[in-house]
């Protein structure tokens, strides 16, 4: 079986669409791009309203083009931008840390299962693999965070849901699983521990796995909603995208960003909502697609399955 | 034992031999019984994490059976048989749950199929452009997109008073529409937004399969004179059909389950919205926290969980059954 990036050599040097002739070729091209901007055109909206004045929003509608231009969302938001900053915050750390801890979790996991000599690794590996067909679901959890652990309004409730994801330590255990025994018997001649030769060879080995788990795992964090939306009431700890819920479902939260002292009826509600999710989603959304090959990568190591 | 020792102990010491590399490498395997254990307490952390959150919870099923009182916890609340499911199966709104989620689903996954198959094709016929690499990142936007910030989009194109769609429609001299108090659009609007969410990242795996077909048949095709369609119906298609039945029966095995941010949030949670919209898991949902009758919400989740079991374990059988030996595809 070759390497995906030799499939892809491969394609290239295979000249496959002469023969597609130059109409059919465009039209394919023309097709892709329309698809293309289907993907990207209702962004451009929220975009688009963002920088639109409020009242000829509200006249004009949205479009894809501001119908008034107005920079009156952003000004609001700045004028105070603790709110946003201190999502940022809640949100980055959580991301990071929780991406840090998952990752180690899961390799130190999916390495151990991966060693052949390992006496529990058969029934360890049905414990972990066990989880992705029967689950308790969210009633179980609900209770055990709120009345047992008490986590509600931590940090922790935001970081525990993603430690560890059961088809992920699969896809590490059988990256692992590849990696070449003699590197590994050659380190314990030299005298490496299990500990050292699993932080000193295989980890680095890994890399391009642990890059994609890495990924998936940032952006269960980055994206996730959710949890707040069971777990956290203390505003000082909403993460970006619960501020965005909360932002849509409570005009009155609205008021709280930017200036506090503007009358409710003063407040450009549509448009600041919409600048909120531009400065929420806007940077994260660039940064991660630097990471999309891992993503495509994902694809190849079965992720998608 | 003491013929064996005293063998050993009568070399003398000047005439022990050099350890070798294998003899070392002996030697240290010897310690399989250490490096077991440092092995174990390498996956303990995740374990440990692992034996809270998915098999201590598994006894929070128990709340099903129960009249579940905060201040009494799990098992301190009164036993109630299967009167918890006998009120949820007493009303609709259950059932009407069920359809939803197994209708939108079907709805969902064929779709799914169709347009993530038709864009791998077309990415594939024109695979060397350089282009390409363009439309799959564009493609690929959406997966970092939250259902947060999908739901301001559908709600900028959907809204009633300044919609685009209405906008649109009353250009047209038609009549705008109250879409989120009109269910009977839904179905097809959160197949739209599935739709974007999910297409550019499911025709990766597709494309995946089908550059990994052997260039030398498009060649002898090529040679017979087989136009495009033909090549895709002759050789694409078939070539890759057995990973699309394996991603169907598999997608089937979870369609009890619903993306919970598409169902509640893209709809604005909308009541108007709940005859076509309104899945398991908001269900669930607004028994746990809206109305806190955590017995309920734990018996329509038990409900869940079991049958979605059996359709994993049966459809599971079935991709058993139908894969490759040495190509499995299975979950087990």
């Amino acid at each position: 079986m070759p390497t995906y990036s030799q499939q892809v050599q491969q394609r290239k040097r295979q000249d496959t669409d002469y023969f597609l002739g130059w109409l059919g070729r465009n039209l394919v091209h023309l097709i892709l791009l329309i698809l293309s901007l289907l993907a990207l055109v209702p962004l451009l909206l929220i975009l688009s309203a963002s920088f639109t004045d409020e009242i000829a929003l509200t006249r004009n509608g949205y479009g894809l083009l501001p119908s008034q231009f107005s920079t009156a969302a952003y000004e609001l938001i700045f004028r105070d931008p603790s709110v946003i900053v201190r999502s940022y915050m809640v949100t980055i750390s959580v991301t990071a840390l929780g991406t840090a801890i998952a990752v180690l979790l899961m390799s130190m996991l999916a390495y151990a299962l991966s060693r052949s000599e390992f006496v529990l690794r058969k029934p360890l590996s049905f414990l972990v693999f066990f989880t992705m067909l029967f689950n308790g679901g969210i009633v179980p959890y609900y209770v055990l965070m709120t009345q047992y652990l008490r986590v509600q309004d931590t940090m922790f409730a935001l970081l525990l849901p993603y430690f560890v994801v059961a088809f992920y330590v699969l896809i590490l255990r059988t990256y692992f699983t590849t990696l070449p025994q003699d590197l590994i018997d050659a380190a314990r001649v030299d005298g490496a521990g299990e500990f050292r030769i699993y932080w000193s060879i295989a980890l680095p080995l890994a890399k391009p796995a642990l890059a994609t788990i890495a990924l998936f795992t940032a952006l269960n964090y980055w994206n996730d909603w959710t949890t707040s939306l069971y777990f956290i009431r203390d505003s000082q700890l909403y993460p970006l995208q619960y501020l965005l819920y909360i932002l849509q479902s409570n005009i009155s939260a609205v008021q709280q960003t930017g200036a506090g002292n503007i009358p409710a009826a003063e407040i450009p509600a549509q448009t600041t909502r919409m600048a909120m999710a531009v400065l929420a989603t806007g940077p994260a959304a660039v940064f991660f697609l630097f990471f999309q090959r891992y993503l495509v990568r994902g694809v190849t190591l079965g992720a998608f399955k | 034992m003491t013929d064996l020792s005293l063998e050993h102990n009568a070399v003398p010491p000047s005439a022990a031999p050099v350890p070798t590399w294998r003899s070392r490498l002996a030697f240290v395997q010897g310690h399989i019984f250490r490096r077991n254990l440092v092995w174990l307490l390498m996956a303990s952390p995740a374990l440990l994490w692992i034996i809270i959150f998915k098999y201590i919870t598994l006894f929070g099923t128990w709340i099903a059976f129960t009249d579940y009182k905060v201040r009494r916890g799990v098992f301190g609340s009164e036993f109630v048989g299967l009167d918890n499911f006998r009120f949820l199966f007493a009303t609709d709104t259950a059932l009407r749950a069920t359809r939803n989620t197994i209708l939108l689903n079907l709805l969902f996954i064929a779709a799914g199929v169709v347009f993530s198959l038709l864009i791998a094709w077309l990415l594939f016929e024109v695979y060397s452009s350089k282009r390409t690499k363009y439309y799959q990142t564009m493609l690929l936007l959406p997966r970092f997109i939250s259902w947060v910030v999908v739901s301001y989009f559908v709600f900028a194109l959907l809204a009633t008073d300044n919609g685009l769609i209405n906008t649109f429609l009353r250009g047209a001299g038609l009549q705008p529409v109250a879409w989120y108090a009109s269910p009977q659009y839904w179905p097809f609007i959160l197949m739209l937004v599935s739709l974007w969410a999910g297409v550019g990242i499911s025709s990766l795996i597709y494309l995946s399969g089908m550059l990994a077909i052997d260039t030398q048949l498009y060649d002898a095709a090529r040679v017979d004179g087989a136009n495009k369609w033909q090549q895709f119906r002759n050789i694409t298609f078939p070539m890759i059909l057995p990973l699309v039945v394996i991603n169907l029966l598999l997608s089937m095995a979870y369609i009890m389950n619903s993306d919970f941010g598409l169902f509640f949030q893209v709809t604005r949670n909308s009541a108007a919205l709940y005859p076509t919209t309104d899945v398991l898991d908001t269900y669930i949902y607004r028994a746990l926290i809206s109305t806190k009758d955590v017995s309920m919400a734990a018996a329509a989740q038990f409900y869940q969980s079991i049958v979605g079991f059996a359709l994993v374990i049966t459809f599971n059988w079935i991709v058993r059954r139908i894969e490759r030996k040495d190509e499995p595809l299975s979950l087990f």
